[in-house]
């Protein structure tokens, strides 16, 4: 088991240049179509990462922090 | 002409049991003459312990069921004397296809590990598997072993007792009773046993319908496995092709769960959907079709004090990755050899609650196993699907996308880590998969192999190391098989058993499971070990 951490910092170079290739892409696409496309594009990008133990944390990381300390009193 | 399943293979004959003023006591009964059970009666039988095995049938089990044996069960059959004509008579097989919508999306190869005796997998129908276990039984009759089958006599009612169980059996002239010691149920997914008792089978359910059929076709598809997700030919579903000998091909057609299944069995609505995978050109017969129904679950416990279950008795899972008669065949290959231990007084009856332990971890690796394929071949959701497709379409420019692709994980022995029987690793250096609990993994030795000279008996595996040529621990005399890494010139003993260690000595149970293993033949330790693996520590 690694112990690489997922990165939750900013670590994309041109960030804004990312965002509108990810909109271009998918530009054109019906609803159906887009989701097919961000579900290969998670599988590709899983697979480049590969540790599973990053993947987990990302898996977390993506559900976002819980709301708790806002709703609860 | 008449099919092998068609011929009574053990007619109904009168006993001297049925005319007994007493009910006769047996030492162990079998309920069940299918694979698991006739595997379990011949593994008593070669090992001296007295056995009836009862069926309420008297052939060979109807149509090809269970198909494809993978390398550990057929070492098992080995020990059994049968793997040999399984081998003979299967089909070999590493390559296949994996179709989505309407094209292939790739093939692939199994490219099985090098230096095993036997294959990875053969495909052969279950009947002649029971047919060779039946003539196997036949053959340790003629030598005195103290075995019997007894067709048609259906058990009707059981009574359990602390130190027997008492059985009621129906036949075509009547019912009488018996009594047996122990009672190992192999009666299938539908286990009267199980019912007369008022046992639990529960679990996660999922539920599907499979149309099976068995075609006999002169085609020119090679011997390959072909597997479909949502073809043109059945809608959101999926398709199994499979070669099985005589020419008879195995075609598994996924129908869902909310079918009409008597409309579906008929030929008039078979044929068009066989036509419709297979093209209209090809010729073809229908040998056999059936609709199978399957869930996965299992029993809480195996072992209920003197009944014992066993295969899809005890549990159940779905037909991916060939997991039924495979797992079957281990759960008797680890129950025979420590009920013989617990009969002859070398071993306390707590020894059995470690095949319920042992054996309730295969079913779990088997049902986490299968329902994963589930999951995969019949996806639950929208998600779930759109996850899916999505795999299946990097797969066909990728191969990263291929190991996600999960039409069934074919069966492996599992390993009993944690077990009570194990020992701690004491070879520190040694390799993974030969590790405590695991299986032991076949070698080449020359022009002959390392299974077959482990036996089926408590044995010492000494490699590069020295120790007694026999000890004597419990009431139990363990033997020495002393070999070195130059037996094996390709290097696979020395990868399997050793890894960078420069000498190792297992010790290795009757089921070929490794008790445990050390750098060095210490006396203390083995004997510890020994006891410990035979439930007296």
């Amino acid at each position: 088991m690694s112990d690489t951490k997922l990165i939750l910092e900013p670590n994309i170079n041109c960030a804004d240049d990312f965002y509108a290739d990810l909109l271009a892409a998918h530009e054109g696409r019906d609803k159906a179509d887009s989701e097919a496309f961000n579900a290969r594009l998670i599988l590709l990008l899983a697979n480049h990462i590969g540790d599973t133990a990053v993947l987990q944390q990302a898996l977390a990381a993506a559900a976002l922090p819980s709301a708790k300390g806002t709703k609860d009193v | 002409m008449s099919k092998i399943f068609e011929i009574p293979m053990y007619p109904y004959a009168r006993h001297a049991d049925q005319d007994s003023a007493a009910p006769v006591r047996h030492r162990v009964v079998v309920v069940g003459a299918g694979p698991i059970g006739l595997a379990a009666g011949i593994e008593l039988a070669q090992e001296g312990v007295e056995v009836v095995i009862l069926d309420e049938n008297d052939k060979v089990s109807f149509g090809s069921r269970a198909i494809c044996f993978a390398k550990r069960p057929l070492e098992i059959l080995d020990r059994l004397g049968c793997g040999q004509p399984m081998i003979d008579k299967g089909v070999l097989w590493n390559k296949g296809k994996v179709f989505f919508d309407d094209r292939q999306v790739y093939d692939f190869d199994l490219l099985p590990e090098a230096g095993h005796q036997r294959p990875a997998f053969i495909n052969l129908q279950q009947y002649y598997l029971e047919a060779y276990l039946v003539d196997r039984v036949r053959e340790l009759q003629d030598q005195g072993a103290p075995i019997e089958i007894r067709g048609r006599n259906k058990v009707s009612a059981i009574g359990t007792h602390p130190d027997h169980v008492t059985l009621e059996i129906d036949t075509p002239e009547g019912a009488y009773n018996l009594e047996a010691d122990w009672l190992i149920a192999c009666d299938g997914a539908g286990s009267p046993t199980r019912r007369m008792l008022g046992l639990d089978f529960v679990g996660r359910i999922f539920e599907d319908n499979f149309l099976i059929a068995d075609v006999v076709m002169e085609a020119d598809f090679p011997t390959e496995r072909w597997f479909w997700f949502d073809p043109p030919f059945n809608r959101g579903q999926s398709a199994l092709l499979h070669k099985q000998p005589d020419g008879v091909w195995r075609i598994d057609l996924q129908l869902g769960w909310d079918i009409d299944k008597e409309r579906e069995k008929r030929p008039e609505n078979v044929i068009p959907r066989l036509k419709a995978m297979l093209g209209d050109e090809v010729e073809f017969e229908l040998e056999w079709v059936s609709i199978y129904t399957f869930q996965c679950r299992r029993m809480e416990d195996f072992r209920h004090g003197r009944v014992l279950f066993a295969g899809d008795a005890a549990h159940q899972v779905s037909p991916f990755g060939a997991r039924g008669a495979n797992s079957g065949l281990q759960d008797t290959d680890n129950l025979c050899w420590k009920l013989k231990l617990v009969i002859d007084g070398k071993a306390p009856e707590s020894l059995l609650d470690s095949y319920n332990l042992e054996r309730v971890q295969g079913a779990e690796e088997n049902i986490l196993n299968s329902s994963r394929s589930t999951d995969f071949i019949t996806p639950k959701s929208e998600m779930s699907r759109l996850l899916r497709d999505a795999v299946l379409d990097l797969s066909e420019h990728y191969a990263f996308a291929r190991p996600l692709v999960n039409s069934g994980r074919l069966s492996q022995p599992c390993t009993y880590d944690g077990s009570p029987l194990n020992s701690a690793d004491a070879l520190t250096d040694g390799p993974e998969r030969t590790r405590p609990g695991s299986a032991c993994p076949d070698a080449p030795l020359g022009d002959d192999f390392l299974l077959p000279k482990l036996g089926n008996q408590f044995i010492l595996l000494t490699i590069d190391a020295d120790a007694p040529d026999e000890i004597t621990e419990a009431g139990l005399t363990v033997k020495r098989l002393a070999l070195s890494v130059k037996d094996d010139k390709t290097g696979a003993l020395q990868d399997r058993y050793l890894g960078k260690a420069p000498s190792g000595v297992y010790l290795i149970r009757p089921d070929q499971h490794v008790a445990a293993r050390r750098p060095s033949y210490d006396d203390n330790q083995f004997r510890a070990a020994l006891r410990r693996a035979v439930g007296k520590e």
